[in-house]
């Protein structure tokens, strides 16, 4: 998946266009005008015109109504089923409708990770809907959405110590929370250290843009077995944070690796011992 | 663009200014004289782009020639500042500082331009102005209704790394270049005659202060310059002037407690979005605009405080 600077032109179906796809795939109508652009080709282009139920049962997504910093909106996905081996989500989608390259990303859970939450950061370009679908592996879709209000997140100049930043890059962070207990869902906090840069960000020197740069893909496996996996965008802020979930069935490593968009490859280990 | 360290090529170049003529000043600046020849245009605390006049700017008045020391955050806040230099001197304006890249502090930079003048700013100013100034002319055109065009953005003629000293004639300004603290390009100014340092916004008073480089570094500059002897400081937003090292310690205070609860939230696994619910919340009745600027300090502090080894 890659991302140019034309995502940002916004060329969005005429209404007449909106309409037709409406009727076509026969779904509910819009309440509001809030949901135009996921209405006018966005769901389409994710999901096709299969159902979607918009409820906060299975995820409930968490987001500041009016962020204090629209380059770093610190978000939450609650799972409100437990993952087992015959019910779990498998997916999670997160759309930010008004940004530039609308899918921040998609992240994928197993039985493994005990509870599908998700906690991360995001850039939000301007005030709109953010929402997270849920797909359960009876392939049913849920969806969690919440109106943010927040402008720029896209084209904000990148962190304030630049310098640190570059001597970062590639750097990972793990952290577990207390206690480990065997067959218990274990937190995990996964940093990277990386610019993340959108390609929105105008030098007013050279008026130039600078070149989209940003984490593409994380794998993470706890002894060879995967426990989290994403694709994402450059909608996720400068050094992206994952929380999430996993079980630990005794003592083992946590291993991830994350793969840019110049094909850069950093990877990171983690040592998880149980407690008892 | 020069980098420089030596003010004695300026002195040659600023003979060539001429004086202003006359002026349309339909609004003139209120500036307080602090000291000999130290005058402060006093701001109000508000949210930049939601008000105007939000900064603490001025100048200072040599024998030969005028030092703008910020210029505020509109065109019309510049050509205010400019009219209030011209009903107390007919000395020509030679430097224009800016103390840091943030709006309210360099958006009347184009209204206080006169020929021969040099805008001088720390040797990060230009990237930041760079990197910001496209996003600063839109919200000054969506937020605050006021449509600058590209160039009221003006990159420094003249970049300082370290320090220089501008001679204004019988008054010798001394400009030192900080690491990283309130932002990456802090500039501060001291003026030896009256033992003045105006240190704009390194210094937050009454004011709640806005972290937009590094709360460490901030910490760490502050602790350093203590020990600088100034009969006054003048800080970025708060009071005229203040007594010093005394005026440090509210700003230090802050900065403190919101490492220290931060550390301690990262320490003990609480993400972003739970440390923003209970840092520092002991500072809420310390500060104007608590409630606008705390929770983004928050993020700037656990952002930068997460990376440490």
């Amino acid at each position: 998946m890659r991302y140019s600077l034309a995502d940002c032109t916004g060329n969005w179906p005429s209404f007449w266009l909106l309409a037709a796809m409406l009727v076509m795939s026969g779904t509910a109508v819009a309440d509001t005008e809030e949901d135009s652009v996921w209405l006018g080709g966005l769901r389409t282009t994710y999901f096709g015109d299969r159902p979607i139920v918009q409820s906060d049962d299975v995820i409930e997504l968490e987001a500041p109504e009016r962020a204090e910093d629209s380059a770093v909106v610190p978000i939450r996905i609650k799972a409100k089923i437990p993952q087992t081996e015959e019910h779990f989500i498998k997916t999670i989608t997160l759309i930010i409708d008004m940004n530039p390259g609308q899918l921040a990303g998609r992240f994928h859970f197993t039985p493994k990770n005990g509870r599908a939450d998700l906690g991360l950061r995001v850039r939000v370009n301007a005030y709109g809907p953010v929402r997270a679908i849920a797909e359960t592996n009876d392939g049913k879709l849920f969806m969690s959405r919440r109106f943010v209000k927040a402008s720029g997140g896209c084209s904000a100049a990148v962190g304030t110590d630049i310098e640190a930043a570059k001597r970062r890059m590639g750097k990972m962070k793990f952290r577990t929370d207390k206690p480990v207990l065997n067959g218990e869902p274990l937190a995990v906090q996964l940093r990277v250290s990386h610019p993340n840069l959108t390609g929105l960000q105008m030098d007013q020197i050279t008026q130039l843009y600078s070149t989209a740069h940003f984490v593409e893909k994380v794998a993470v496996s706890f002894e060879g077995q995967a426990v989290f996996a994403a694709e994402t965008g450059f909608s996720l802020s400068e050094n992206p944070s994952f929380r999430f979930y996993f079980v630990p069935d005794g003592a083992g490593e946590l291993h991830a690796e994350v793969i840019d968009t110049e094909d850069l490859r950093f990877t990171g280990q983690y040592a998880v011992v149980p407690d008892k | 663009m020069l980098f420089c360290g030596s003010v004695l090529a300026l002195l040659l170049l600023v003979w060539t200014v001429p004086v202003m003529s006359t002026e349309d000043c339909k609004h003139t600046a209120e500036v307080i004289e602090i000291a000999a020849g130290i005058y402060m245009r006093p701001g109000k605390h508000a949210v930049v782009f939601d008000d105007e006049a939000v900064a603490n700017i001025g100048f200072v008045v040599g024998k030969r020639c005028v030092a703008v020391i910020d210029t505020g955050g509109s065109n019309a806040e510049g050509q205010a500042l400019r009219c209030a230099i011209r009903s107390v001197t007919r000395q020509p304006v030679c430097f224009v500082i800016n103390t840091h890249v943030h709006p309210d502090h360099m958006l009347g930079n184009l209204a206080v331009r006169e020929p021969g003048v040099f805008y001088i700013g720390h040797t990060n100013l230009a990237r930041a102005l760079a990197l910001r100034g496209t996003v600063y002319l839109e919200r000054a055109a969506q937020q605050a209704g006021r449509p600058l065009g590209p160039e009221h953005i003006i990159l420094p003629d003249l970049s300082v790394d370290r320090q220089l000293r501008l001679d204004l004639g019988e008054r010798v300004l001394e400009l030192v270049a900080h690491p990283i603290a309130h932002t990456d390009n802090d500039l501060s100014i001291y003026d030896e005659n009256t033992g003045t340092l105006w240190l704009s916004d390194l210094l937050f008073m009454e004011h709640i202060p806005v972290i937009d480089g590094s709360i460490k570094g901030w910490l760490k500059l502050l602790e350093a310059l203590k020990d600088k002897p100034a009969r006054r400081v003048v800080p970025g937003h708060g009071p005229v002037q203040a007594a010093w090292p005394d005026a440090a310690g509210d700003t230090q205070r802050y900065l403190s407690s919101l490492r220290d609860e931060t550390q301690e939230r990262i320490a003990e696994g609480d993400d972003l979005r739970e440390a923003q619910k209970t840092v520092a919340y002991g500072e809420r009745t310390r500060w104007q605009l608590f409630e606008n600027y705390h929770k983004r300090n928050i993020i700037a502090a656990y952002t930068e405080l997460e990376w440490e080894d």
